[in-house]
C-alpha cells in the first residue's frame, strides 16, 4: 500500500506551524492586556478590579500557559535567526529545535512554582 | 544515454535568463526565465521598494529586543516577589514613576505590536484567499493596531499616581 501523500514534513515544518500559532495566540492576549492596562487612567479601583481576575485560578493557569507560548515563540525566533544569518544554522537547524525544546523545557519547569505560587498557596495554604 | 547528457551545457545563474544551458534548440525558449529583481518603468509602484525586504529584517531586528524587553516583563511581573499576587495599582505607579520603566514599556508596546500586526500580515495573505477577505482583514487588523498602539501609549505619557 503507497503512503499517503498529504506533506509530513518533520521539525522544520512542525516548528513553522508552533511559531505561527503561538505568536497569534500572543498577539490576540496583547490587545486585551493593553486594554486592561488602560484602566490605569480610568481608576485604581477598575485596574484592581480586573486585576483580580488574573489572580484567579484558571486565569493563573493561562498565564503559566502563555509564557509557555512565549518562551516557545522566542526561543525558535533565535533559531530562525540562526538560520537566516549563520553560515551554518540552515544545516544545523534540527539540533537546533531540539536544543530549543530542551531549553524551553529547563524554564518551564523551572517556571512552574513561582508562576502558579499565588494558587497553590490560596489551595494549599502556607 | 551517456552522449546526451555528456553535451549538456552549464552556465552560472546569471545567465539563467538566456535560455542557455536549457539545451532545447527552441528560439522561444531563449527567454524562460526573467532576470531577477529587474525593475522598470512599468514595474508596478508598489513593488518597486524593498518593504517586503524591510518587514522582513524588522521581524528579526525587533524579534531579539523583545525577547530582552518581554522575558523581562514576565521575569518581574509572574516570576519573581510572589508572583502576579503582588501586582496592582501601586506597583503600577511604583514602576512608572521611573522614566528607564516608561521607556521599556513604550519601547515593548510599539515593538510588539508592530511585530505582531506584520506576523498577523503574513497570516492572513496566506490563509485569505479571495482579495476582498484580505482586504478587509488587513484593514481590521491594521484599526486595531493603530487604536491600540495609540491608546497605550497615551496611558504611558498621562499616567496619573495621584487619580
Amino acid at each position: 500500500m503507497p503512503a499517503g501523500t498529504l506533506y509530513r514534513g518533520r521539525e522544520g515544518m512542525w516548528s513553522w506551524v508552533a511559531h505561527r500559532v503561538t505568536g497569534v495566540l500572543i498577539f490576540f492576549f496583547l490587545f486585551a492586556h493593553v486594554l486592561d492596562t488602560a484602566l490605569v487612567r480610568v481608576s485604581p479601583e477598575s485596574y484592581d478590579t480586573v486585576i483580580a481576575t488574573y489572580k484567579t485560578p484558571l486565569v493563573n493557569l493561562m498565564e503559566y500557559g502563555l509564557t509557555a507560548a512565549i518562551l516557545f515563540h522566542a526561543l525558535n525566533g533565535l533559531r530562525v535567526i540562526a538560520v537566516d544569518f549563520w553560515s551554518r544554522g540552515p544545516r544545523l537547524q534540527k539540533q537546533m529545535l531540539w536544543t530549543v525544546v530542551g531549553v524551553w523545557v529547563v524554564l518551564m519547569a523551572g517556571a512552574f512554582y513561582p508562576i502558579l505560587e499565588h494558587t497553590l498557596l490560596s489551595w494549599f495554604g502556607k | 544515454m551517456a552522449a546526451d547528457t555528456n553535451e549538456t551545457l552549464v552556465v552560472p545563474s546569471v545567465h539563467a535568463h538566456t535560455g542557455q544551458g536549457l539545451g532545447t534548440g527552441n528560439p522561444a525558449d531563449a527567454f524562460v526565465v526573467e532576470p531577477p529583481r529587474a525593475r522598470t518603468k512599468k514595474t508596478p509602484r508598489r513593488t518597486r521598494t524593498n518593504f517586503e525586504m524591510l518587514a522582513w529584517l524588522f521581524m528579526r531586528l525587533s524579534g531579539v529586543l523583545l525577547v530582552v524587553l518581554i522575558l523581562g516583563h514576565l521575569l518581574i511581573m509572574l516570576v519573581l516577589d510572589g508572583g502576579v499576587s503582588k501586582i496592582n495599582f501601586a506597583f503600577v505607579a511604583g514602576r512608572w514613576a521611573s522614566p528607564f520603566w516608561q521607556g521599556w514599556d513604550l519601547l515593548m508596546l510599539w515593538l510588539a505590536m508592530l511585530h505582531g500586526s506584520n506576523g498577523m500580515r503574513t497570516v492572513i495573505n496566506d490563509y485569505a484567499e479571495k482579495d476582498s477577505t484580505r482586504l478587509w482583514l488587513k484593514t481590521l487588523m491594521g484599526a486595531a493596531t493603530v487604536f491600540t498602539v495609540l491608546l497605550g501609549t497615551l496611558v504611558i505619557f498621562t499616567f496619573d499616581p495621584n487619580i
